[in-house]
Formats: C-alpha cells, sequence, structure tokens
C-alpha cells in the first residue's frame, strides 16, 4: 500500500491505495464518490469519465497512484456554489439528454471537456467526441441536442428524428 | 488483476534501474496494458510508471523532422500538425478520452496488428530512439506483438522525417475503433513507402508491389486492380484474409488520392 494525494473537486484528498487500485475505484470506494459509474470495466463505454489535470480520460484505465498529486474533477462537483445544475447539466434535463441516466456523469463530463476546447461545436463535431461515450436508452439525439443547447447554439438546426 | 507494486521514476536512467528485474514491466498510458493486466494476461511484480520522466515527453520540430517524446499521448501529436498525415492518424486513434493517456511509446513498443501507430512509423521511415541506441523503423517491427526492442528497453523518443506527402486511410473495425485495415502512404526523398496495419498475420508490412507501381507513376490509377496475396492475411470474423487483402488495395488507392 502507498499513500496517493490529490485534489478532487477542489478539495485535497487522501487514501492507501495498492498498485493496482483504479482511479474509478479510488473515487468510489475510499472517497465515496459514486457518481463516476463503471459501466464496461473495459474503456469502451466512458460512464467513467472525468478530468485529470483538466484532461478527459476513463478512470478505469487510469491507476489511482497515477493520479497522485493531480487535480481531479468528477461529476458531484459540476454543480454550481449553490448546488443548482450547472450549464450543461440544465441543458441535459430540458432537453431530455438522458432516460436510466447510467452513462450520464460520463456524457456530462465529456461535454465539460469538449466545450473547453471546441466551445461551438457542430452536430458531427458532437458525435465524433461522443465516441467513446456509450448510451443505450436515448439514441444520442437527445444527449446532442443538450449539447447543442449547453454551447448556446439552436437546437433546431438538428435534423429531425 | 493481480496486485503489483508501482514505481514512478523521474528518469530515463532510474526507469532502466527500475526495470532490471525480469518480472517488471513499462507502463505507458496503460490504455492496451490495464485492460490486459483486468485479464490476467500479464503478472508483472512490478509497473514501471513512464510518465513522470519530462524528458520523455513533448515534440520538437527539427526542421526536416520532428522528434516525438516515448511518453507523448496522442492527443498531443494530434494537436501539433507539423506532419499532417501524422497527426490525422493520431486524432483518429480510440476516442478523445483514450488519447488522453495513451502514447506513441506503448503503441510501438506493443506493435499490435491493428494499430495505427506502427503504419505510421514505417510509412514514414521513423527512427525508434531508445535509452541505449537508435533503431530504423524497418526493422524494428518484427512480427505481431513483435519488435527489435531488448527486455528492459525503453523507447524514449521517435524521430518522423517529413514526407513531400502523406496520408492514412483506416477502415475501422467499428467495435475496436481499431484498424480492421489502415494503410500509410508517404512519397518521401528516397522513394514512395507503403506500410500495411491490421491485414497481415506478421504485423504491419510494407507492400512493395504498391510501392514500385507507385515510384513510377504516383497516381491511385498505378495501382489499378492491385491486391496483395491473401495468403497470410487475418481472417477472424471481422473479416477473410481475401476481404482484408482487397481493403489493402481499396485503401492505398484512396491514400495515394488523397496525397495529390
Amino acid at each position: 500500500m502507498s499513500q496517493v494525494t490529490m485534489t478532487v473537486n477542489g478539495k485535497t484528498a487522501s487514501g492507501d491505495v495498492e498498485g493496482r487500485t483504479l482511479l474509478s475505484q479510488f473515487l468510489r470506494e475510499n472517497l465515496k464518490l459514486t457518481g463516476t459509474h463503471v459501466g464496461c470495466d473495459t474503456s469502451q463505454c466512458g460512464a467513467c469519465v472525468v478530468h485529470v489535470d483538466g484532461k478527459a480520460v476513463k478512470s478505469c484505465t487510469m491507476l489511482a497512484a497515477e493520479a497522485d498529486g493531480a487535480t481531479v474533477d468528477t461529476i458531484e462537483g459540476q454543480a454550481e456554489a449553490d448546488g443548482s445544475l450547472n450549464t450543461i447539466q440544465q441543458a441535459f434535463q430540458d432537453h431530455h439528454g438522458l432516460q436510466c441516466g447510467f452513462c450520464t456523469p460520463g456524457m456530462v463530463m465529456s461535454t465539460a471537456a469538449l466545450l473547453k476546447d471546441n466551445p461551438k461545436p457542430t452536430e458531427a463535431e458532437i458525435r465524433d467526441y461522443l465516441e467513446g461515450n456509450i448510451c443505450r436508452c436515448t439514441g444520442y439525439h437527445n444527449i446532442v441536442k443538450s449539447i447543442m443547447a449547453a454551447s448556446g447554439q439552436d437546437v433546431g438546426s438538428i435534423a429531425a428524428e | 488483476m493481480y496486485n503489483f507494486d508501482y514505481e514512478k521514476p523521474s528518469t530515463v536512467a532510474d526507469a532502466v534501474a527500475a526495470l532490471g528485474d525480469e518480472d517488471a514491466q513499462a507502463l505507458g498510458g496503460g490504455q492496451t496494458l490495464i485492460p490486459t493486466l483486468k485479464q490476467r494476461l500479464a503478472s508483472p511484480t512490478t509497473l514501471v510508471s513512464l510518465s513522470g520522466i519530462s524528458e520523455m515527453q513533448g515534440i520538437t520540430d527539427e526542421g526536416g523532422s520532428i522528434t516525438i517524446g516515448g511518453a507523448t499521448v496522442h492527443a498531443d501529436v494530434a494537436s501539433n500538425g507539423a506532419i499532417a498525415a501524422l497527426s490525422d492518424l493520431a486524432g483518429n486513434i480510440g476516442d478523445p478520452a483514450v488519447r488522453n493517456r495513451g502514447t506513441i511509446g506503448g503503441s510501438l513498443a506493443n506493435n499490435d496488428p491493428s494499430a495505427c501507430y506502427p503504419s505510421a512509423a514505417l510509412g514514414l521511415g521513423a527512427t525508434i530512439v531508445t535509452n541505449t541506441r537508435e533503431i530504423a523503423a524497418d526493422d524494428y517491427f518484427q512480427g505481431m506483438f513483435s519488435t527489435a526492442l531488448d527486455e528492459g528497453e525503453i523507447i524514449t523518443a521517435v524521430k518522423v522525417p517529413k514526407p513531400e506527402a502523406a496520408n492514412y486511410q483506416k477502415f475501422e473495425q467499428p467495435a475496436s475503433r481499431f484498424a480492421l485495415v489502415g494503410v500509410f502512404v508517404a512519397k518521401t526523398s528516397g522513394g514512395v513507402r507503403v506500410a500495411v496495419t491490421g491485414a497481415s498475420e506478421e504485423g504491419v508490412f510494407r507492400w512493395s508491389e504498391a510501392e514500385a507501381a507507385l515510384n513510377g507513376n504516383f497516381s491511385a490509377d498505378a495501382l489499378e486492380g492491385m491486391a496483395p496475396d491473401a495468403d497470410g492475411m487475418i481472417a477472424d470474423l471481422h473479416g477473410t484474409s481475401a476481404y482484408r487483402a482487397h481493403l489493402v488495395g481499396v485503401m492505398t488507392r484512396r491514400a495515394v488520392a488523397a496525397c495529390s
């Protein structure tokens, strides 16, 4: 066991981990931040996406030890200080960008990473960026709408269902 | 996953020392190694992370060539643009989150027969720089998952000469996003190079018949009707060997057309 320390959602967090402890496991089991979901555990589905030093990564395919000293942001840190939904979260609610909600933490974190680099993505760029995030409910259409809305763009420009 | 010790050296020398133990294994971005460990297909006693070695990070442009640190992630190669075909290739590996972790050194050391990077290294005539020597790409790839690297040898950088023109065409296996067939075509001062990944049971290879035809006439028409022999091509549930051989011809023609 060795100790890791990281800044998670703005707060310092430490814990003892084994070499094999995954970042997803550390967040969920040590820090009880269970908003980061583990869907496939094979880096296909993207439900576990968090930001490490500002970059979207699949936390099921990164060792906790690799994040020692890093800044980690998870879905729990996305809401505004008063607890209200942030722009992306609100857009997902407004445009019904989720059904069961399992993939949503990863979708929101991937969206945040996309909009940081590309504040006004096209529909094609959104669909391309979400290649590593799988949703089995929505057919993606309302997720794409939500992201168009979150980036302040006209949702009506998306092709009709 | 079986447990292991984890070390994160900050210099190449310390990493080489840590890899001296025969059951130690280098860890690049882990995008292949961690899934492999989860399946218990490997059981190193120690993982030596290469992510803390600053001298293995980043890309430098030397005019006629670029040098990419072995621990440089795909996303950084994708955003560099000094060799457009290489950046396009890197920007289509896996998905954005995978590209933020996976490294060029890790990909080349693993030499997956369906990975994209081996075709770029071979197609561009890159030089693989390790802690002990420099290896020409033509000598480096030695078959599926097999390379010229010795035990404990680390890819510290990759030197890539700039081509006159180059393009990579990937026929994606839609579930894994690896190349069902990928072809990297480069027009270089030393002639045309055509490197094929995803197709052969021997891993990445140069399609010499296509190179000869393209050296005479650099156009897709020069390859009309050509395909490599289907013998030795991978056959699996995604495609037969004949299908893959046919795709090599198609993707090569597309890559040549996109060069001009």
